[in-house]
């Protein structure tokens, strides 16, 4: 019986994945050739085209956003759970943490157009990943303190007695040991920020032509099948399930990728 | 070479709780000490007390002195020297799980800023022959995590990590407790041994153990030390009235 509701639930859960992936397959596969790969779009009206730009803009944005918002959410996280436990400084930065997780990405978008491409004066790439990086700060520095709680006490405990400083032993022995989790934590910001549009309309703003100017409005996937998919035309919309498709893999590849090269790390036996 | 340790006045608190009270004692170098008594009663408390892992706890407090050789290690030493030389090895084994056998060892002289690898294999390959784990570990140093062995090799690999930064004085708290008996008399045995070279306190619940491994037992007691003396006379005709007790299994 209670492996019966188990399974039922499993099916559950993964039902939807599999479902939207299914869906994604027959709508978007077709549609999949080299020139998606290789092209930019094409003007309005021309058959064929590809989304090239967009693949490598969504690269650039996910770089940036990464390289702003982990090291941040993890040094966050480290405060949090080893060196501010208790103190009202932590408790207000869990607060704004868990606040800022739930801020709207659009007002995401208007907080970043307001501050950095209303004063500069266009729209931009830099804006863009400045955008995504706060998005990501707060699950990866709420999912690094819990998963440093979680190291046992006992493994603290050792390294100290070894003689090691405190601040040490948290980088080298405590991070270190729950860097599995933070890792997936990480993993799971990066992939909720590499599908989001809202935040990138006042931002990134998209282009149509190839770009690698970090100030200059850049092409994202999802604001291409954005912009395919509230269009008119047929072809487009065919276009834009294909880059839902591309983008739903590219995601699951770099996860996997990550997780791959992170386990290379670990050892027989090792929890 | 061990040390002698000399504690006087040595009084310390949990937040308002007053665990240790005024504890006096001399534990001679190059002996197995044992500290034996009932749960509670202060004696791992006493041992955090030796090597400052006390004060790791934020509402613990410590009054009184101890000096360790001819260092007062309340005042003329930081934490982190008193703990190198000062080696603990704990209740349950605690390798650190994502470490290979050979960085578990070696951790405390990499993490302290030693970088030779020439002198850090020897040091590694001298610990676990000292701890008795090398025929069984040789072939893996690198390949297994310090997680995958057996409990009692485990503790055997946290006693040469603790042996790997050359201490003085080795600590140990209930060390074989979580451990079936084969691996409990390789500990014992190792005791035995390393006794030469380190002045060594082993807090045990379990008296045999005391009466195997130790030349001195110190009998703790709600707080106090209630008897210090030679292990033969603990056993077989102690002073006070309590150890008799709690040796002849009238309580704890």
């Amino acid at each position: 019986m209670a492996t019966g509701l188990a399974i039922l639930s499993t099916i559950l859960v993964v039902a939807p994945l599999v479902a939207i992936f299914v869906y994604l397959i027959y709508k978007g596969a077709s549609s999949l050739s080299l020139a998606f790969f290789t092209q930019i779009p094409k003007p309005e009206g021309e058959p064929g085209g590809g989304m090239a730009n967009a693949i490598a803009g969504s690269a650039v944005l996910l770089v940036l956003a990464s390289a702003i918002g982990i090291p941040i959410g993890i040094s966050g996280g480290v405060f949090l759970a080893e060196f501010g436990r208790g103190t009202r400084l932590a408790n207000a930065i869990r607060f704004t943490a868990d606040v800022l997780n739930g801020v709207p990405s659009i007002v995401m978008g208007i907080a970043v157009y307001s501050l950095i491409v209303y004063r500069q004066k266009h729209f931009s790439a830099f804006s863009g990943g400045v955008a995504l990086g706060i998005m990501m700060i707060p699950t990866v520095t709420r999912t690094t303190e819990e998963m440093l709680l979680m190291v046992p006490h006992a493994v603290r405990e050792a390294a100290l007695a070894l003689g090691v400083p405190n601040w040490r032993s948290v980088l080298s022995i405590t991070v270190k040991t729950a860097s599995p989790g933070i890792i997936t934590g990480c993993m799971l910001a990066f992939a909720r920020v590499a599908g989001e549009t809202a935040p990138l309309i006042f931002t990134a703003l998209g282009n149509s032509n190839w770009s690698a100017n970090l100030n200059e409005p850049i092409a994202a996937l999802p604001l291409q099948i954005y912009t395919y998919a509230i269009s008119p035309y047929d072809d487009l919309h065919r276009l834009a399930w294909a880059g839902a498709l591309v983008l739903i893999i590219l995601i699951v590849a770099a996860v996997s990728l990550v997780r791959f090269v992170a386990s290379r790390g670990v050892l027989k036996g090792a929890s | 070479m061990g040390v002698g340790i000399e504690v006087s006045a040595l009084n310390a608190w949990y937040g308002a709780n007053h665990t240790l009270q005024d504890i006096n004692l001399n534990i001679p170098a190059n002996h197995a000490t044992a500290l034996i008594g009932p749960s509670g009663c202060g004696k791992s408390t006493f041992v955090r007390c030796l090597n400052r892992m006390h004060e790791t706890n934020p509402i613990a407090r410590v009054t009184g002195t101890v000096r360790i050789g001819d260092l007062d290690i309340y005042n003329d030493a930081k934490p982190v020297e008193i703990r190198r030389r000062v080696g603990m090895v704990f209740q349950r084994p605690n390798p650190f799980p994502t470490m290979s056998i050979y960085d578990n060892v070696a951790a405390g002289l990499k993490l302290n800023g030693y970088t030779n690898r020439h002198v850090l294999d020897e040091i590694v390959e001298k610990s676990l022959k000292n701890s008795a784990l090398w025929d069984e570990v040789k072939d893996d140093l690198r390949k297994k995590s310090g997680a995958s062995l057996s409990g009692g090799q485990q503790q055997r690999l946290c006693i040469a990590r603790a042996l790997a930064v050359d201490p003085e004085v080795l600590l140990m708290d209930e060390p074989a407790s979580a451990l079936d008996p084969v691996s409990t008399s390789k500990i014992e045995d190792l005791i035995f041994q390393l006794k030469s070279q380190y002045t060594i306190v082993i807090v045990t619940h379990n008296m045999q153990q005391a009466a195997r491994v130790a030349e001195k037992t110190g009998f703790f007691l709600n707080g106090r030390m209630v008897e210090f003396d030679s292990t033969h006379k603990i056993f077989t005709n102690p002073s006070d009235k309590r150890t008799e007790d709690y040796i002849t299994g009238r309580f704890g």
